[in-house]
């Protein structure tokens, strides 16, 4: 990767480092017919991409009679900021918020201790049964996540060994949130790259295991766990089918994704566009303020399924 | 990442804890002459240590219910009373239902439309802004943005507004200015599942096109530069080198994105419930009405075969796939 970014800055001089060289974007059928397409793309882009999202913030704001009546017409009679706070308070949106984030924050925390330890043992540490735990998980990556859900319901509703149901219960997703051998893998590999002769010359240096993983190695993966914690809470952010499943009965406990669909028969749309528009301001905010690792870690997923 | 090899070799000389000093801690670190003792008093306790919530929650989360799941399979359970062992009975009972036929053929129907709509797009969406030096940041932004709407939002959206079928839903009413429709987009068997498609496109593309933005900036630029001066056109330098170059994303891409289809279950739950007439039933929708949609418990055993065989078809399919394209995105 390194010698072929290095090799792009003494290229030709005709060489813009890309597909097309300065003669081919000399060419004006070329110029045209490129040119256009990225104009083309870019007007698809805005209106694919952050029409929706503007349409929503749009339709969150407006009377529920002016959306219904025409929603392209742009705040014919006035904005209705009450939208935003009967939705928060009326249709009690701030609790699922609420509740969104506590499963978020304790997804993240389990996925975290979970992938960092298990990653630090299979790279670092490296017992002889690590290899055999290695096989085991990555055999978990050819099973999809969902087509557990009959056998993990089952588990959380009567637990084998401890006689206490976990339905409605957070711990139900809190926990099995950590069973994800990506993360373990994507830190491992992390941790693999670290340079060894810190670990060697710490270790001769008398530091134990504890030490090498507070103080050299969590220090070191700052940047990955910064993409798993962005993906971690995204991902339990969207999440809708198992806590639809485990959090059935409890209403006032359920997150976002599950109780938007339940309130969507009686609550008017005005209302309905506002609390859709607050579930993903959360994600939309952080995804702006974090662009650069969402699109980095996503290129770098994309890289390591390969 | 290629140095993986090069230090993926014994650690050196490890140091025991400041504990243990004895004989165990002088021995060199090879497994085989360690004795017991040692391995329950030096560095593997340590790492059983720090192993255990990783074994704890994936032998809770994953390994067991994996086993489980091959065991319902075979059981007959209400949850209550002991499960019973019932044979094949279950795959039979899956096979023999008239829809699982029609929700294999669905999810295939929904899998081809997919690839259809989101194979080809965000790669020619890819290398248009990968020639973009200046608005590259605000091109993939764009396109990712979508990807981050929480699924659950961006169906409702779809579906209350932009689907509406009435004249003042969002597409019916830009349909309206040319004199057509309105058409009931979730209502018809025949545009349900084009329509889900197309929201499920709309959704996912964008972290597509960053997997290739990121692949693009990988070619070898000298290969474009050489046929440059030989006087290659553009259709050709994509067509011989950066079709060729990203073969093996295109590959991975191209499985990821037939995994991802064949499990498709929040766009038919909450848009059309698996209607109308059956038209949006997909297998894992159909998983779900076995396990959650009569009274709870009896279809268990229904529900773990057909997840089983889903499981096992797209364990065999990737397996199948990397074996038949192995040669070809290697060279």
């Amino acid at each position: 990767m390194i010698s072929l970014r290095l090799r792009r800055g003494d290229a030709t001089e005709d060489s813009t480092g890309g597909l097309l060289s300065y003669t081919d974007w000399a060419r004006r059928d070329i110029k045209l017919l490129f040119g256009s397409a990225q104009v083309l793309l870019l007007v698809l882009l805005v209106l694919i991409g952050l029409g929706p999202v503007v349409w929503l913030a749009k339709g969150a704001v407006t009377p529920t009679i002016d959306t219904l009546r025409n929603p392209l017409a742009l705040f014919p009679h006035g904005v209705a900021w009450s939208n935003l706070s009967d939705a928060w308070s009326k249709v009690n949106v701030g609790r699922y918020f609420w509740n969104t984030i506590v499963l978020a924050l304790g997804s993240w925390f389990c996925q975290i201790v979970v992938a960092t330890t298990g990653a630090f043992v299979l790279s670092v540490l490296r017992p002889a049964w690590g290899r055999f735990v290695n096989v085991l998980l990555l055999g978990t990556l050819f099973v999809p996540v969902v087509v557990l859900i009959v056998p993990l319901y089952i588990e959380v509703v009567h637990p084998p060994l401890i006689h206490h149901s976990f339905a409605e219960s957070y711990w139900a997703i809190w926990l099995p949130a950590g069973a994800s051998a990506f993360n373990v893998v994507l830190m491992k590999r992390f941790f693999d790259n670290l340079p060894q002769e810190l670990f060697e010359a710490a270790r001769i240096d008398g530091a134990g295991p504890v030490r090498l993983f507070f103080s050299i190695v969590l220090p070191l993966s700052k940047p990955i766990l910064g993409v798993v914690s962005i993906f971690a809470i995204l991902a339990e952010w969207k999440n809708f089918l198992w806590p639809f499943l485990v959090l059935t009965n409890s209403p006032d406990r359920q997150p976002l994704s599950v109780r938007l669909p339940a309130i969507q028969a009686q609550t008017q749309l005005g209302v309905l566009l506002a609390s859709m528009l607050i579930a993903s301001l959360v994600p939309i905010l952080g995804f702006l303020i974090f662009q650069r690792s969402f699109l980095r870690g996503s290129g770098f997923g994309g890289a390591l399924k390969g | 990442m290629d140095n993986l090899d090069v230090i993926s070799g014994e650690p050196a000389t490890a140091s025991e804890p400041v504990a243990v000093v004895g004989a165990a801690a002088a021995k060199p670190r090879r497994r085989d002459r360690r004795s017991p003792l040692a391995w329950v008093r030096g560095e593997d306790l340590a790492a059983l240590a720090f192993a255990l919530p990783m074994l704890v929650i994936f032998t809770a989360f994953s390994w067991y219910p994996i086993t489980r799941l091959v065991v319902l399979s075979f059981q007959q359970t209400n949850l209550i009373d002991p499960p019973t062992w019932v044979g094949l009975q279950n795959f039979r009972d899956v096979i023999g239902d008239p829809l699982f036929a029609t929700a294999v053929r669905n999810t295939a129907y929904f899998a081809v439309l997919a690839l259809l709509f989101g194979y080809p797009i965000p790669l020619i969406a890819a290398v248009l802004i990968s020639e973009s030096r200046r608005f590259r940041g605000i091109y993939s932004a764009l396109a990712y943005l979508p990807v981050v709407i929480p699924p659950v939002v961006g169906v409702m959206l779809w579906k209350y507004v932009f689907y509406e079928p009435s004249s003042v839903g969002l597409f019916n009413t830009v349909l309206g200015w040319f004199h057509l429709g309105p058409y009931g987009w979730l209502q018809s068997p025949g545009t349900a599942m084009p329509a889900l498609v197309v929201e499920s496109t709309w959704a996912n593309a964008g972290a597509t096109v960053i997997i290739y933005l990121a692949a693009l900036t990988t070619v070898d630029t000298d290969l474009y530069d050489a046929a440059s001066v030989d006087g290659a056109g553009l259709w050709h330098k994509v067509w011989h080198i950066t079709l060729p170059q990203l073969r093996g994303v295109l590959l991975i891409t191209l499985i990821l994105q037939i995994i991802g289809t064949a499990q498709v279950f929040l766009e038919p739950f909450l848009f059309t419930s698996g209607g109308p007439a059956n038209s949006t039933l997909t297998v894992l929708l159909l998983v779900y009405q076995y396990a959650f949609g009569n009274s709870i418990g009896v279809g268990f055993g229904d529900a773990a075969a057909l997840s089983l065989m889903l499981a096992a078809f797209l364990a065999v399919f990737s397996v199948v796939f990397m074996r038949v394209t192995r040669s070809w995105s290697t060279r």
